[in-house]
């Protein structure tokens, strides 16, 4: 019997009667093996209710082939438990525990079982921010260090649990949820899709685009609707454009860490440039209102295009000039050159993605390895990679692929002529009833991926996001270990992960 | 290697903006709404219909800034009726100031409401905690920039600050999760008196897309003095600016 239903990115939603519903036991032995190869990692694993109980959905993929795998399985009701995948793949983590905090499956031997967020619907009301049971080691010469929620800059919540040896980390524990604020259940509280296009916009706004073009791309697959090459292209612009900003936000965040003005101060202008001319492209920094489904508003005009062009070739000049500046000073290369390892093996156990992944030399980027729009029919691109793992090589990729993302907009934008006819957005148009449909964009942290299942009238009635900080919060928690903790702010920035986006 | 620094410095060049009231933000920029009603009710009911947190009233036509995401959606839905301009400053001292009706031309900052000991007190300087509570990290970052290379705002004294204690007021974000709830009250209550309570961005000051989340709990504003309202989703460091500014004008 088949296991799996293969689909890929570029393909339309599945019906649901597509998808096999296998035996658990199946399913886990053949995962057993299957994950062992790192061309796949889970890309979502989440369970909703049915009639008589619950339905549990996985979408795999495998990066060799551009092959997504979608399967599903029924467990018996009154089944003792579930054997945890988490105990052989620790990839399988965060997904687990989702589905024991909202619906109390027990997956036996899984070796961290706690709340992952403390979703208002959760099984267990007693179970409460102030009672996660953070992990202690008994020892007369360790002390525990906690920041947070609250933290010393303009940032968003989170609590940080380091058990330390003197100065060094042994070990990192990160609490989440306090950003909670029941994204996926407002996405369905009605199906008005103008405003499911502005959640998914602030489900991490500083990935709006990467986040409004999951939810547009899994809408148009839902409608069976190819938007147009003028459409895709002006879409990569965006998501490369808040790339670039990000990227270079980051690298001024680092500087800062380390007292580095220069590049702090530098990094801080050229970012104000990038998003103002994303600004002036749709009216907002962040690039909020340029992605809708079917459609923009804001299509490129001929002065936009010319000011995007000058305004990224000064950027990606004097960027570089920052770049080869960093590449050669001492004082910054001997506080994050092999600070803060990741090697690929770990990244790989825990199922890494994105840039941090690549930066441990781990292939990972939705847009060579499972394209969609623009990337899929254009653009040959090839993933940026270091191998070392630590907070340089972090640094690096991040640097490196501003320079590239720069290329694309210029390169694309070079031949481009404003589109004679591009859709305005279309919030109305009819979707496939009983289907699933998920969508797979590389934003600029990774692989988000948004998975919607829709009932017979064709309403979006389950809605599931997977920021890429979801896999990596615990590579940071892995990176610090051992590390002295005042490195932890520079290992963090070298992450640079979202909470919103991992709290939904 | 000194080379270099002078090369990112000489590009670098001069970022700083000199006069923050002077600047005139980008056309597209989307700001406060010109209104103006009409007999015929169609377009502004659609407009009504699609706006995603119910920011639009139709008879009379009126739009909520404080829980306008500035998508731009209504003013395609009924563009005689609804027009954003490229104005930033949007701050208000009252709540009710944010609702924009049909005729106004400018966004209502009204002074009366702005208690005196804050001209007294921090007429020089401010400092302030921001705290985030369900924010999604833009409205963050954009407090960020405010003292930034190019907005500058610590020249006039105004920055913020790792402590509570150190510091003079409390700038919120977001639409107060359930589970940040507790710690926002008790950071609040531990700045120390006088002090002021500054909202930022139209999630914090309605709840916005979030306002009937279960997810989310709302008592921390029904208990507490809000002394500026700023809409944004999100605000503009501009935005923030000018109303931190005005709040702390004498001779009001």
């Amino acid at each position: 019997m088949k296991l799996y239903h293969i689909t890929n990115n570029n393909a339309k939603a599945v019906a649901l009667a597509d998808i096999p519903v296998v035996e658990y036991v199946e399913l886990y032995n053949d995962l057993k093996e299957r994950m062992t190869d790192c061309r796949y990692h889970v890309a979502h694993y989440f369970a909703t209710e049915i009639e008589c109980g619950l339905k549990f959905y996985l979408i795999l993929l495998d990066d060799e082939t551009s092959e997504v795998l979608i399967t599903s399985f029924i467990p018996d009701y009154y089944a003792e438990g579930l054997a945890s995948l988490t105990a052989l793949h620790p990839q399988f983590h965060p997904f687990e525990r989702e589905m024991h905090e909202l619906y109390g499956i027990p997956f036996d031997s899984h070796p961290w079982l706690k709340p992952l967020r403390f979703s208002f619907d959760r099984r267990d009301r007693e179970s409460t921010m102030d009672s996660y049971p953070f992990y202690t080691i008994d020892g007369d010469e360790l002390h525990e260090v906690n920041v947070g929620p609250i933290h010393a800059g303009i940032i968003e919540p989170g609590a940080f649990r380091f058990i330390c040896d003197g100065e060094q980390v042994l070990h990192l524990e990160i609490a989440l949820g306090y950003q909670h604020r029941g994204v996926e259940s407002e996405m369905v509280r009605n199906q008005n899709r103008l405003r499911q296009t502005l959640i998914a916009e602030s489900t991490a706004g500083d990935t709006a685009v990467g986040h409004a073009t999951a939810y547009a791309e899994l809408v148009e697959k839902l409608a069976n609707v190819d938007v147009g090459d003028d459409l895709k292209r002006e879409r990569m612009i965006a998501i490369e454009l808040e790339r670039i900003a990000m990227h270079l936000a980051d690298t001024g965040a680092l500087a800062t860490d380390i007292g580095f003005q220069l590049y702090q101060v530098a990094c801080e202008a050229l970012r104000t440039v990038v998003i103002n001319t994303t600004q002036a492209w749709c009216g907002n920094r962040f690039g909020k209102s340029v992605i809708r489904p079917m459609g923009t508003l804001h299509p490129l005009t001929e002065d936009k295009i010319k000011l995007i062009r000058k305004n990224i070739a000064d950027v990606r000049r004097r960027y570089n000039e920052v770049r080869e500046d960093i590449l050669d000073a001492p004082t910054l290369l001997a506080r994050f050159e092999q600070c803060g390892l990741v090697p690929k093996g770990e990244m790989e156990r825990i199922g890494g993605v994105g840039q941090a992944a690549r930066a441990s030399g781990l292939r990972r980027d939705i847009r060579a390895t499972h394209p969609s729009g623009y990337y899929a029919e254009a653009l040959k691109h090839e993933p940026i990679l270091k191998h070392d793992g630590d907070v340089m090589s972090r640094l690096a990729t991040r640097m490196d692929e501003v320079l590239q993302s720069a290329d694309y907009i210029e390169t694309t934008l070079a031949s481009y002529k404003p589109a004679t006819k591009i859709a305005e957005p279309d919030y109305e148009v009819k979707l496939q009833g009983d289907a699933l449909s998920f969508s797979l964009v590389e934003g600029w942290r990774g692989e988000i991926c948004h998975v919607a299942l829709t009932n017979s009238e064709g309403e979006i009635v389950k809605y599931k996001i997977k920021d890429p900080s979801v896999h990596n919060w615990l590579g940071l928690a892995i990176a610090v270990r051992s590390e002295g903790i005042s490195d932890f702010p520079i290992n963090n920035k070298s992450f640079n992960l979202s909470y919103c986006g991992h709290d939904l | 290697m000194l080379f270099g620094k002078a090369k990112i410095l000489r590009s670098h060049g001069w970022q700083y903006i000199p006069d923050l009231d002077a600047v005139t933000l980008t056309e597209e920029f989307r700001g406060f709404p010109l209104l103006s009603d009409g007999d015929d009710k169609g377009d502004i009911e659609r407009a009504a219909k699609i706006c995603p947190t119910g920011a639009i009233t139709t008879k009379p036509l009126t739009l909520d800034l404080g829980k306008c995401l500035f998508c731009g959606e209504c003013q395609r839905c009924a563009p005689k009726n609804i027009k954003f301009t490229n104005e930033h400053r949007l701050a208000a001292t009252r709540r009710e100031d944010l609702v924009v009706v049909a005729g106004q031309t400018m966004p209502k900052f009204d002074t009366s409401a702005v208690r005196p000991e804050i001209t007294k007190y921090f007429g020089r300087a401010l400092q302030l905690r921001e705290v985030s509570a369900g924010g999604d990290c833009s409205v963050e970052m954009e407090l960020n920039a405010t003292g930034n290379v190019n907005f500058d705002f610590g020249r006039y004294g105004v920055g913020f600050t790792a402590s509570p204690r150190h510091a003079d007021g409390l700038v919120l974000t977001g639409p107060i999760s359930e589970n940040m709830a507790e710690a926002l009250d008790i950071c609040y209550n531990s700045i120390a008196e006088p002090k002021i309570l500054v909202v930022c961005g139209s999630e914090a000051v309605s709840g916005g897309l979030f306002a009937e989340s279960p997810a989310v709990n709302r008592s921390f504003l029904d208990k507490y003095h809000v002394d500026l309202w700023l809409p944004g989703a999100p605000t503009h460091p501009l935005c923030f600016i000018d109303g931190i500014t005005r709040l702390r004008k004498k001779n009001k």
